[in-house]
Parts: C-alpha cells; sequence; structure tokens
C-alpha cells in the first residue's frame, strides 16, 4: 500500500449528500479482475453524456461539463470535499480503488458510510470526518477562490486551509501506523499467527461442530 | 458478569487479541465468496505465496453475473464469463467446504444460499465481500460485509482487524396487519431513523412483531439493516432459528447438534442489558411502504404523496429531495398509487426466498399481468428456492398471470447480467436499493415488498395489496 504523510492538494466540491458506491463507480465496470484502471470511469454516470461499459475508450467519450469533475479549474484535485454519508450502499472496494486511481489522496466529509470508511484506510487514501459546519465553510471557500487547496497532515492529525486555519481530525492508532508507513495489513496480522491458532484450538474444544 | 447484548456476547467470543487502541483481531468462522469481490483478493494470495487459513471456512457460489435464462448458451458477456470463470479457478487452486459454481443446483443468491445449505449457523461470524452479508444476522450470527482488501486478510490469517460498534435496539412491539411484510417494516425503520442512522452501530431488532417474524422475514429485515447504515442486523435465537437450521446439509448432526443448540439458545441480549440508542415502534402504525426517491430513506406507505421540496427547509435535503424527483420524472404531491410502473422485478438477496414467492403467487393466482406492463422478471434466489417453488406450483401460477419464471441469480437487483432497466422505465421492485442507475443506467426504482410488487404487475400502477 501506498505511505500517507503529507498531503497538498487542489481541493475539488461534490456537493451531494448520500453519494453512494453505485454513483462512484458503476456496476459494469466490477466485471473487471484487476485493482486498477477505474479511474477514468470514477462517477461514469454523472461525468460522461453517454452510457458507459468496460473496455470503451473513454478519452474519446462525450463528458457532461455540468459535472463539478469535469470543470476545468478541479482538473489534478487530490482532495474531495463531499457531503454527509459519502459511499453508502455497497461493500464493493472498485470505489476507493477509483477515487484512488483517479488521483484522489483525501476525501473530507461530515460523515462516511462504515464499509467505504474502511476500505478507504486499504489503499492509501484517507477519508477525514470534519464537523458539518466546517465542511460547510471550506465548501463556501473553495467555490469562491479558484485554485484552492488544503493541505493534510496525518502524522499531526490536521487540515489547514490557506488562510493558516487548522482542524484536527480523528483517527485510530493502529490504522494511522499502517498509513504513515504503509504498511501489510496481513504480514502485521500474520506475525500474530501463534494467538490466531492458540484461539482456534480453544475454540475447537468449546464448540467443536463448527469444526467438524 | 453484567448483562450483555447479542452483539456483545458475539462480539467477545470473537476477539483474538485487542490492542490499545481498541483494534480487535476477530475471529472469522465463515467466508462466504462471488465471483465480484474475490478476483483480486485471490491474485494478492497469489502474488504473496499465501495459502489460505482455513480452507473449510469458505462457501463460494456465482451470482452477481450469471445470467438467468438461457443456461444453455452459457454467460454471453466475455466478460462476465471471465470473471465467473476466473473464480471456477481460484476455488480449484485454493479449495473450498463447498462450491456452488454456475448452472449447478445449488447455485444462488450467496445470501439466500448460505442459510439455505446450514453454512450459515448462529453464533459464527460470517463476512462476505457484499454488503447484504447483513443478511445473515437474522441467526443470531455476527455477519457483515466487507471489501475485497478484507477478504484477502480473511482468507490469508481467518481474522479481521476490526472496532466494536455500537449496539442499537430496534424494538417494533404489536401485531403486523395483514399484508405487511418484513420489507415494509424494513423500510419503515429506515424511513424512521434514515440510511445514516445506523453508521457506526449493530442493530439488533427485537420486540413481538419482530419474534412474529418468520426467519425468511428475519433475513429480509436484516439484510436491509445495511441500508440504514448498520453493517450488521441482529435477530437473537429462538425455536424459529433452530427449527429453521436442522438437518441442513452442513449444520451439525447427532451429539454435536445437541451441544450446538444448547450453546445456541443462549445467544439473545441478556434481561437488562444496555443499547446506546434505542428506536421503539408500533406494528400497527406500518402500512405497505412504497419508495418515492433515489435513497431507501425516501420512502412512504401506499396512502401517501410524493413530497414536496418546497416544504423543506434543511437545503442539503431540499436539492437531495429536488434532484431525486427530477431523476424518478415525479411530480411533488402525486399520490403514489397513481404512479404507473413498467417493469416488476421479483427477486434479490432481500426478497426471493420461498416465503416471497408464495405471497407474489398468491398475488398473481388468477389474475393477469396488466397491459401497460411491459415485463414482470421473478427470479428465484436459488436453485433450490426454484425447486421447490415449482414443487408447489407456483411456476405456473407465475406464467399464468404472464410473468417470466426466471433461473436464479442477483439479476435486476443490480444488473450486472443482462436484466436491467432501460432510461426512463419505472420498476417496481423488491431489491434492496433504489440509487440513481443501480438497475440500469436512467431506470427508476421503486422498492416494495414481493406482494405489492405483484399488485403492480396486476394493476399496472402502485395499489394496496390489502385492498386488492
Amino acid at each position: 500500500m501506498k505511505a500517507f504523510t503529507t498531503l497538498d492538494g487542489l481541493v475539488c466540491p461534490l456537493d451531494r449528500a448520500n453519494v453512494d458506491t453505485d454513483a462512484i463507480i458503476p456496476k459494469q465496470f466490477l466485471k473487471s479482475i484487476k485493482r486498477s484502471g477505474f479511474g477514468p470511469n470514477l462517477f461514469d454516470e454523472w461525468r460522461y453524456l453517454d452510457h458507459g461499459e468496460p473496455g470503451m475508450d473513454n478519452s474519446r467519450r462525450p463528458v457532461n461539463p455540468q459535472f463539478v469533475l469535469n470543470f476545468p479549474r478541479y482538473h489534478g484535485a487530490q482532495v474531495l470535499l463531499a457531503r454527509e454519508n459519502f459511499g453508502c450502499g455497497s461493500s464493493r472496494e472498485h470505489a476507493p480503488w477509483a477515487l484512488e486511481d483517479y488521483g484522489f489522496r483525501a476525501v473530507i466529509a461530515p460523515s462516511f458510510a462504515d464499509i467505504f470508511f474502511n476500505n478507504c484506510y486499504k489503499n492509501g487514501l484517507l477519508p477525514i470526518v470534519l464537523p458539518a459546519d466546517v465542511v460547510d465553510r471550506l465548501f463556501a471557500e473553495c467555490e469562491a477562490s479558484e485554485g484552492y487547496r488544503l493541505t493534510v497532515d496525518l502524522a499531526a492529525q490536521t487540515v489547514t486551509t490557506p488562510a493558516g486555519e487548522v482542524f484536527g481530525f480523528e483517527i485510530t492508532a493502529h490504522r494511522k501506523h499502517c498509513l504513515l508507513n504503509g504498511l501489510d495489513e496481513i504480514g502485521l496480522t500474520l506475525q500474530h499467527a501463534d494467538e490466531i491458532r492458540a484461539y482456534e484450538a480453544r475454540r475447537r474444544a468449546e464448540q467443536p461442530w463448527l469444526f467438524a | 458478569m453484567s448483562a450483555q447484548t447479542l452483539y456483545d456476547k458475539l462480539w467477545a467470543s470473537h476477539v483474538v487479541r485487542e490492542e490499545d487502541d481498541g483494534t480487535v483481531l476477530l475471529y472469522i468462522d465463515r467466508h462466504l465468496v462471488h465471483e465480484v469481490t474475490s478476483p483480486q483478493a485471490f491474485e494478492g494470495l497469489k502474488m504473496a505465496q499465501r495459502p489460505l487459513w482455513r480452507v473449510s471456512s469458505i462457501v463460494a457460489t456465482a451470482d452477481h453475473n450469471t445470467p438467468t435464462d438461457h443456461w444453455e448458451d452459457g454467460i454471453k458477456d466475455p466478460v462476465s464469463r471471465q470473471q465467473v470463470e476466473t473464480l471456477d479457478a481460484n476455488i480449484k487452486a485454493f479449495g473450498a467446504l463447498a462450491y456452488f459454481p454456475f448452472r449447478d443446483r445449488g447455485q444462488g443468491i450467496v445470501h439466500v444460499m448460505g442459510p439455505e445449505q446450514g453454512a450459515t449457523l448462529p453464533g459464527m461470524t460470517v463476512v462476505c465481500g457484499d454488503s447484504h452479508t447483513s443478511t445473515h444476522g437474522a441467526f443470531g450470527a455476527l455477519a457483515h460485509g466487507i471489501g475485497t482488501s478484507e477478504v484477502e486478510h480473511v482468507m490469508a490469517t481467518q481474522c479481521l482487524v476490526a472496532k466494536k460498534s455500537r449496539n442499537m435496539l430496534v424494538r417494533v412491539e404489536g401485531d403486523l396487519g395483514t399484508g405487511v411484510t418484513a420489507k415494509d417494516v424494513a423500510l419503515a425503520i429506515i424511513g424512521r431513523i434514515g440510511t445514516a442512522g445506523g453508521t457506526g452501530y449493530a442493530i439488533e431488532f427485537g420486540g413481538s412483531a419482530i419474534r412474529s417474524l418468520s426467519i425468511e422475514g428475519r433475513m429480509t429485515l436484516c439484510n436491509m439493516a445495511i441500508e440504514a447504515g448498520a453493517r450488521s442486523g441482529l435477530v437473537g435465537v429462538d425455536e424459529k432459528t433452530i427449527a429453521y437450521v436442522k438437518d441442513r446439509p452442513f449444520a451439525p448432526k447427532g451429539e454435536l447438534w445437541d451441544k450446538a443448540v444448547a450453546y445456541w439458545q443462549t445467544l439473545h441480549s441478556d434481561e437488562g442489558a444496555r443499547f446506546d440508542t434505542v428506536v421503539e415502534m408500533r406494528a400497527e402504525d406500518i402500512r405497505p411502504q412504497v419508495t418515492w426517491g433515489t435513497s431507501p430513506e425516501m420512502v412512504t406507505d401506499i396512502g401517501g404523496r410524493v413530497p414536496d421540496p418546497a416544504r423543506e427547509s434543511d437545503p442539503v435535503r431540499k436539492a437531495s429531495i429536488e434532484r431525486a424527483l427530477t431523476y424518478m420524472g415525479l411530480v411533488p404531491d402525486t399520490p403514489i398509487s397513481e404512479i404507473p410502473v413498467d417493469i416488476v422485478f421479483i427477486g434479490s438477496c432481500t426478497n426471493s426466498r420461498i416465503e416471497d414467492l408464495r405471497a407474489a403467487a398468491e398475488v398473481a393466482r388468477g389474475r393477469r399481468k396488466a397491459e401497460s406492463v411491459e415485463r414482470v422478471l421473478v427470479v428465484p434466489g436459488s436453485g433450490l428456492v426454484k425447486a421447490q417453488a415449482e414443487a408447489e406450483g407456483l411456476d405456473k401460477v407465475f406464467i399464468e398471470a404472464g410473468f417470466e419464471w426466471r433461473e436464479p441469480g442477483c439479476s435486476m437487483c443490480l444488473a450486472m447480467n443482462a436484466d436491467r432497466l432501460q432510461p426512463g422505465q419505472r420498476c417496481a421492485s423488491t431489491s434492496n436499493r433504489n440509487f440513481e442507475g443501480r438497475q440500469g443506467q436512467g431506470g427508476r426504482t421503486h422498492l416494495v415488498s414481493p406482494a405489492m410488487a405483484a399488485a403492480a404487475a396486476v394493476t399496472g400502477r402502485f395499489v394496496d395489496v390489502r385492498a386488492l
């Protein structure tokens, strides 16, 4: 996994609540057996005017000029500013894969859906929860000022605005450690293989039907 | 020991180790696998040369991509076919307790197949790379959806890195009226607490109305816990749970059965257990539900009307309603009972079990699909459900009513196969999500129960099934 330490990134505002994973990456792209290449189909139904299918040359498709991701001022954005309950719906990890493949490294919202939130951390994509009134202000500032950037410092757990305002955010120690160091979580867990085996042996004795 | 909730008990019995920040290694008993969210996980294992930690924990099937007609032709879409064949190859290479491939008699939607095979048992932790894994909580199992990285993690370590959720109790007391089903209860709860109301919680469903539900009904309810934002839904074990599990292929037998039952009978919240949040509802207040928007919380009952965004003061919510009505092609204040439908879909991991098909058939019996309805798809949840329905003659009821009787699979719930809505088509659907584009780009989904879907099919619009 790609490590995440600090980020100074252009911000793109997506002003909709309850953005679901079907919107982030529509189902037809889930047929891929790869982890990469989903970026061109991020928000496919909102971003293009035609119907997208896997294997199409996306560079030749008609784009929707009304969709915020297509505004020239937001090209190259690395921070997605979003509304409440972002990432609701399915467990498809293709959603964070698509955001990450597009170039986003952080998503800021007042709240996230649980499974999506969890999936982000596995892919070097940092989901940041900030209070709703702060997110409101960031939306207003971002829309008012072209080239609006935010600085994210994971070690310090802060988001800093261009005016120097600093907002703290929460993250568990384990997730922070894995992200800062780009660690392979499976490798970490396997360091406790003996404990897993001991648990299994105990359980096999207590609930043998689970191992029949 | 102080009084515990069911969730507390299930969590505590699966903790392998705990870090200082509360992060836990949680042991996983059952891992259900399907073709869409597993290929990258198997690929990761291969690249790191890691084996499956416990082959016998894995039960797999192909469901999302599989066609629901002309099985003799195989899977025509080459991309879908490759994904299903990749699962075939991965199971062959890595092994599993059981695999129900495309066209196998036991094949079906993973959340229908698991319980009917007895692969889901009370007290287990159950995971699957699919958000509707919450379904299995109906058995007093701790079950939730995971992403593909976690699928790989469970395959390699038999554990999940997890943090405990908070406890929510949704208590529904009283008697559900005739024609009011578990689906209506689920939608009414989501209408009450919202699609993020359960975020960060495990929801236990309790109260006399929940106890009165069949196991199929409890599965429908727990299935939709994720639409309320909760990764897990739970119902405590009772005699119905145990009767359902008995004699299923992977259920324990003989002495082990007795031992298991003795343990399972402890799987309920203790008297006086503390919940962080309690939501109370009266069964008598719940009427047949119909969604009108593009989120399951955008719901009302059959006597209701499409809302007017002008009456909403919150600007974000107002914008959401306006967007939803534009997408859905609906005018504010339209009575729900005046909305015509083009397509009806009866199926999905929410509502494709035998009880659901019986409820739909009861409405369809002796009636015909309305002229204005283009097509009605009935897609059983598994090969075994299909066989049972045919043994009861339900297939004939549907065919005589002008409905299409299909092969099992996820089908038009998410439209990964050929079953999908065309832009602008309006569908009465027994599935779980009415998101934009969910059933096909530009398709308009109204979530309802199987009986309400069948009633829409024979009348051409939403009607109160109780008055039919």
